[in-house]
């Protein structure tokens, strides 16, 4: 009797659900879709998957597969979730659609701003954007009498106070793991000391008075954080400020919902986003404008795609955006900027604006270049300039290797 | 056996062997000495990218590959380059100018040069410990109670069965910053400790994870070998007044050579494509193996790039650095070998 019972509570709760977040249409296609795993990316999948007969594939290592899958024909996914950093291969390669005829078909609730043209046509529909601004520890800085920090001198300054102070271990974070985290700390950097990564012939830019700023910069700011700096990624650093241990870092934007969840953190109400530092007066806040958003697969039949593009119109919804307000900054008509959006908006509409990383594939050579050489300065086995021409002799000799330079 | 039967029963592996190990070994040996690249072109691209509220578009000249238009797919050239992928990985003019100038430390600024000193640190350094470790637990377990005997195997197996990936990365989450084990530390020390601030903690601590992980291999060959030792002339030995010490040198370790043998050539062959550390204790920033290296050539960036050249050159190198190291116990089992036929 008591189980007749329980079952029953479960089916009118499942109806109940079914019922509150029904999908407009019934999806008869089977779709697939391969994307990152981060909680944005969870809600929109979860609010396609209402419409059935699709299945998501969520991995943090999508970058790795998503090129050889999409080239496949047919290809293994017909909808791929990529940023500014990961459509270039599919770009490349011509393994995504123009989507212009089914955001004409579909896409009337879509914001122009959502609309990513490459030389006009509509290759992406971008959902979030995203950035590495300034999160802060509201209450320790104004305890000891520090004012917000808008350029990297000030958080030098303030990280020197804090350390006197010694009410955090470390006064500052950063996603400095060896690799793809540490060369992003350089490509937010350096742009922002007014330095370009290349030159108009493809050869590296980066041996550069900015570039020497920038080292020394990133050096200075060794002296304040956790030694083990080149291990900690995102989550570790999203972790010493849920656990208090540290008072500032710039730190993604996608990161800051998890601050405020009771859960896990000890500091709930306490950090605040304000825009990026700038790196020099009159600059731009030094770090890099990322969006994410869907693309769909060319190596499918017409119909797929149409069925792909109508279930990517269902996931990017009013009532998804509605459920899941802070998880992501939302390009999605109906997003109520919260507190802690606050930061990436003063980033992203900052004048001088910082740039949107460059979706190449020089930049991918750089970014690999930079990962694999930064270590030897920042551990003190090799000066700011010999690391500047080793970063640049490593970009050459990639970039030659790729074809990218004679 | 008749050579017919014989045949047929080593024809399936050889076949394996053909198909997945001579196979790729010969792919990978052209692909070093060949340079694959995606025929490019430059174009004037605009890409529009939003902002918060609005859209920033950017003109910019763009190198892209040119797509074919029957395939679909980016056109590519492939070049005989001869050993440019090695001198690229080797980089023997900065070698030759370091070891000029005198500045012997410069060399361990390239990679391979910095990732081949660790790798072969590693290896020779874990082998006598491992064999050490692993002798000095089957000769304890042989010495012990035969009613605890099984439990004790049971235990000392244990760090073999867990895979080394998990093991390197269970070692990492203990000592990491706020690990329980570096906070234990912390207290009883009373100072700040960072294991992975630094090379030489992170290198001990891949030392002591490596023997905790393989020593119980060669323990389980070791315990089977004393298991076959002549007990006569143990006996004789005793009676003779040679001590325990001199017992082990004289009549057991002549005894267990072939499996010493044994066991340093599957060491040395495993424990030279170190690979596990590196990842599970993130250590790319202090230290780096070959086998990493080659992985790291491997993996795309987010442009989609990976440059297999090199990684085809890293890969034949490491299996060079393999073939050197195993001459020298494999010429020596050739020797008894031949000695036993006679």
């Amino acid at each position: 009797m008591y189980l007749k019972k329980l079952a029953l509570a479960g089916a009118v709760s499942l109806l109940g659900s079914t019922a509150a977040f029904a999908c407009s249409y019934e999806n008869e296609v089977p779709l697939k879709s391969l994307s990152a795993g981060f909680e944005a990316w969870k809600a929109v999948t979860d609010a396609m998957a209402e419409c059935g007969n699709f299945e998501a594939e969520l991995d943090q290592e999508f970058r790795q597969k998503q090129p050889a899958a999409f080239e496949a024909n047919p290809s293994l996914y017909q909808i791929g979730g990529v940023s500014n950093g990961t459509i270039t291969p599919l770009l490349n390669a011509g393994t995504i659609r123009p989507l212009d005829d089914l955001v004409a078909k579909y896409g009337q609730n879509l914001n122009p701003n959502q609309l990513i043209r490459v030389n006009g046509q509509i290759m992406a529909i971008a959902m979030m954007v995203n950035t590495q601004h300034m999160m802060y520890r509201e209450d320790i800085l104004s305890d000891l009498g520090i004012e917000q920090p808008t350029s990297w001198g000030d958080v030098l300054a303030a990280a020197e106070k804090i350390q006197e102070a010694g009410v955090v271990d470390y006064p500052l974070g950063a996603t400095m793991k060896s690799g793809w985290n540490l060369a992003q700390e350089f490509v937010n950097m350096h742009p922002g000391f007014g330095g370009a990564f290349f030159n108009a012939d493809n050869t590296a830019a980066v041996n550069s008075d900015a570039g020497m700023k920038t080292l020394e910069t990133m050096k200075a700011l060794l002296d304040y954080t956790d030694p083990e700096v080149l291990v900690s990624d995102s989550t570790y650093v999203q972790q010493q400020f849920q656990q208090g241990k540290i008072a500032m870092a710039n730190l993604w934007a996608s990161r800051a919902a998890a601050m405020n969840d009771a859960a896990e953190s000890q500091v709930v109400g306490k950090v605040k986003m304000s825009a990026a530092p700038v790196a020099m007066d009159g600059g731009a806040p030094a770090t890099t404008l990322w969006w994410d958003g869907m693309v769909i697969a060319s190596n499918i039949t017409d119909a797929e795609a149409d069925a792909a593009f109508r279930l990517m119109m269902e996931g990017l919804d009013e009532d998804m955006v509605t459920d899941n307000n802070d998880a992501a900054i939302w390009l999605v008509a109906g997003y109520q900027p919260g507190p802690l959006a606050e930061g990436a908006i003063a980033t992203a509409t900052a004048t001088p604006a910082p740039p949107p990383y460059p979706s190449t594939t020089q930049m991918g050579l750089m970014h690999t270049a930079l990962g694999n050489e930064l270590p030897a300065f920042l551990t003190g086995e090799r000066d700011a300039a010999a690391t500047l021409a080793a970063i640049e002799e490593a970009y050459t000799t990639a970039a030659q290797e790729a074809g990218v330079l004679e | 056996m008749k050579s017919k039967t014989f045949f047929w029963f080593v024809a399936p592996s050889v076949l394996m062997m053909l198909v997945f190990i001579a196979a790729p070994l010969v792919s990978v040996l052209i692909q070093s000495f060949q340079v694959t690249q995606p025929v490019m072109q430059t174009v004037e691209t605009e890409t529009c990218t939003p902002g918060f509220l609005t859209q920033t578009c950017t003109t910019e000249i763009k190198t892209i590959p040119i797509i074919d238009e029957v395939t679909g797919k980016p056109q590519t050239t492939t070049e005989w380059v001869g050993f440019l992928s090695y001198q690229r990985v080797l980089q023997m003019d900065k070698v030759w100018a370091a070891i000029s100038a005198g500045q012997w430390g410069d060399i361990l600024q390239i990679d391979f040069w910095k990732a081949l000193r660790f790798t072969l640190t590693f290896t020779l350094l874990t082998l006598p410990l491992v064999l050490g470790v692993g002798l000095a637990i089957a000769l304890a377990v042989n010495s012990a109670v035969q009613s605890i005997r099984g439990p004790v195997i049971f235990i000392s197996l244990l760090p073999f069965i867990i895979t080394p990936v998990i093991g390197s990365l269970a070692i990492y989450w203990l000592f990491v910053g706020d690990g329980i084990l570096t906070v234990a530390l912390e207290n009883i020390l009373e100072r700040d400790i960072a294991m992975f601030a630094q090379a030489w903690t992170i290198e001990i601590l891949m030392y002591v994870f490596r023997v905790w992980n393989n020593a119980p291999f060669a323990f389980v060959i070791f315990y089977a070998g004393l298991q076959t030792v002549n007990m006569d002339t143990l006996e004789s030995a005793v009676i003779d007044g040679a001590s325990r010490l001199q017992r082990l040198r004289h009549v057991i370790i002549p005894h267990l050579m072939p499996l010493i043998i044994f066991i340093a050539i599957i060491h040395l062959m495993d424990v030279y494509r170190v690979f596990e550390e590196i990842v599970g204790f993130r250590s790319q920033a202090h230290v780096i193996s070959l086998q990493w290296l080659t992985y790291d050539f491997l993996v795309p960036d987010d442009a989609g790039n990976r440059a297999i050249s090199r990684a085809s050159a890293s890969a034949m190198l490491t299996m060079i650095g393999i073939v050197i190291l195993l001459i020298i116990p494999l010429r020596r089992t050739w020797r008894d070998h031949k000695g036993g036929a006679h």
